[in-house]
């Protein structure tokens, strides 16, 4: 019942800012054939639930030498609205950090083991698990002036020009949003959605490994996965997705 | 397209698979035993233009399913999206209208395709504790094709629906490295 | 570490024809693929999906590499009586994965 109660109001959430004529942003959800939709609003159907599933399994399960498991610190409650957030600026750091650093930070620092790969098998599951806590929230990046310098940056990185088909985000996604790429509808791009269960990857996967398609798609080195690039972008799509509502775990093309 | 050497897994025994049959029509050993896998696999490069289906394919293990049996339209009905944003996972329902009585069911529906490497999609057997003979999946579509389906009843008819697809591909893809 | 997600009623009424629906982690992996050294990815798929319920098998389901991966089925079934559903997977490289669920049926 609740997923046909959650699909139903995120629809109208979504398209009801539409009508309004407020809120004319559209999340890639809505830019997807309605056999897509359908799979993303059915918990028991979409593919991102079994991570998330497996994710809570982890949560509950107890790692490194303090012996300690997420939930040993936090309850699932504490989570809600936490990815709705992210990337944040940690109480004395001097960058922001995204929800999978936050994560493997914990990893480490807290329960003391070794430190996850990126879009490793055991940290995607828990990114996805905390993520869906946030579903039918919108996104909210922290009213921080501290991260201004580092939503700069994301900014400019999205304007600029880069690689052989000599393309910015932008041109994409701002410019020809709505229009048509290879028989496909170009979507704005808004983070509303990840991680994602992307059909092209036939897994999970997160808003980093998707912006290194972005790269590959405009013939650009992707930067290194461990890049600060990635977490400054970030800050930029969230801060421009703000009120948007975050719909994890997507699925996509 | 390229030739691509296609090495045979070693596999376990067994009576093959409805697709591994399809495969074994089309030149491809879809078992070979350790031994003879790595004395054959330097020889043998089967080039991977022989391995794809064609309507030709299609229509043998259709055949292979029906017999000399007459195919009559009507009661199935097979739900696939007619534009398919990506072909690694594409929804697809078959109904058929069938009273699901014992003396009156629905005992099997078969997939088939015209385009993947090889023809068949799933075979499911259903009877009278179905209630409905109804099956919900998600396909691999390789390229835009036709898709049948077969509904197998207990008397012995066989009714068929199909529909034809268009798949393309999402624009910014994966760099496998 | 479950990798199944089963969706079906926890009780029924005796007949009521019920949807059930079961999602598996799984690459199925299709035998077809180059991998990035030109070779071809082996083969690894779920070979058959079967489904019974008390014992009575209620679907048996022969899949192909063109089924999708993680694969998704959906299906109806009688409501007899309460007792247990059972899937069970089975395919290349050995695996079984089999999950019941109870179901109470008044």
């Amino acid at each position: 019942m609740l997923p046909v109660v959650f699909a139903a109001s995120f629809a109208l959430a979504q398209g009801g800012a539409d009508r309004a004529g407020a809120d004319k942003r559209r999340s890639g959800y809505q830019d997807m054939g309605a056999a897509l939709q359908k799979m993303q609003d059915d918990d028991s159907a979409n593919p991102g639930m079994l991570f998330v599933q497996l994710g809570q399994q982890l949560w509950s399960k107890p790692a490194g030498a303090a012996n300690k498991a997420c939930a040993d610190c936090h309850s699932i409650a504490d989570m809600k609205g936490v990815a709705a957030r992210y990337p944040a600026m940690l109480k004395d750091g001097d960058k922001p950090i995204d929800l999978e650093g936050r994560i493997r930070l914990c990893r480490t620092a807290n329960q003391q083991a070794g430190p996850f790969a990126p879009e490793s098998r055991d940290l995607l599951p828990l990114l996805a698990f905390v993520a869906n806590q946030s579903r039918g929230m919108p996104i909210a990046p922290p009213d921080d002036a501290r991260l201004t310098p580092f939503r700069e940056q994301g900014t400019a990185i999205w304007a600029r020009r880069q690689g052989q088909l000599n393309l910015s985000c932008a041109i994409c996604h701002d410019d020809n949003a709505g229009k048509k790429l290879a028989g496909v509808t170009i979507p704005e791009a808004h983070p509303t959605g990840y991680p994602i269960y992307r059909l092209e990857w036939q897994a999970l996967g997160s808003l980093k490994r998707r912006l290194r398609n972005c790269l590959v798609g405009v013939r650009a080195e992707a930067y290194p996965y461990e890049a600060f690039e990635y977490v400054a972008l970030e800050v930029f799509l969230m801060d421009r997705a703000k009120g948007m509502i975050f719909e994890s775990p997507g699925v996509r093309p | 397209m390229k030739d691509i050497p296609v090495i045979p897994r070693a596999k376990p025994e067994g009576p093959l698979r409805p697709h591994e049959r399809s495969l074994a029509a089309l030149g491809m050993t879809p078992r070979v035993n350790r031994r003879a896998f790595i004395a054959g696999a330097l020889v043998s490069v089967l080039p991977l233009a022989t391995a794809r289906a064609t309507p030709e394919a299609m229509a043998a293990a259709i055949k292979e399913v029906v017999g000399d049996n007459a195919i009559r339209e009507g009661r199935v009905t097979l739900d696939l999206p007619p534009l398919i944003e990506n072909g690694n996972a594409v929804p697809l329902t078959v109904s058929v209208e069938s009273p699901m009585s014992e003396a009156d069911h629905v005992k099997a529906i078969h997939v088939f395709n015209e385009k993947n490497p090889q023809p068949h999609v799933f075979d499911a057997r259903l009877g009278p504790r179905n209630g409905k003979a109804v099956i919900a999946t998600r396909i691999k579509l390789g390229d835009s094709q036709k898709i049948v389906a077969i509904a197998e009843t207990s008397k012995g008819e066989f009714f068929s629906a199909s529909a034809d697809v268009i798949v393309t591909l999402a624009a910014c893809l994966e760099d496998l490295t | 570490m479950t990798q199944v997600l089963i969706n079906a009623p926890k009780t029924a009424k005796k007949g009521e024809v019920i949807e059930l629906k079961a999602l598996i982690l799984h690459p199925m992996e299709t035998g077809f693929r180059p991998g990035t050294n030109g070779r071809i990815i082996p083969r690894n798929i779920i070979e058959r999906f079967t489904a019974s319920w008390n014992g009575n098998e209620i679907l048996r389901m022969d899949l192909s590499p063109a089924i999708a991966a993680n694969p998704f089925v959906s299906f109806f079934a009688v409501a007899t009586e309460s007792g247990k559903i059972t899937f069970r997977w089975t395919g290349d490289e050995g695996f079984a994965v089999e999950e019941s669920v109870a179901i109470d049926v008044a």
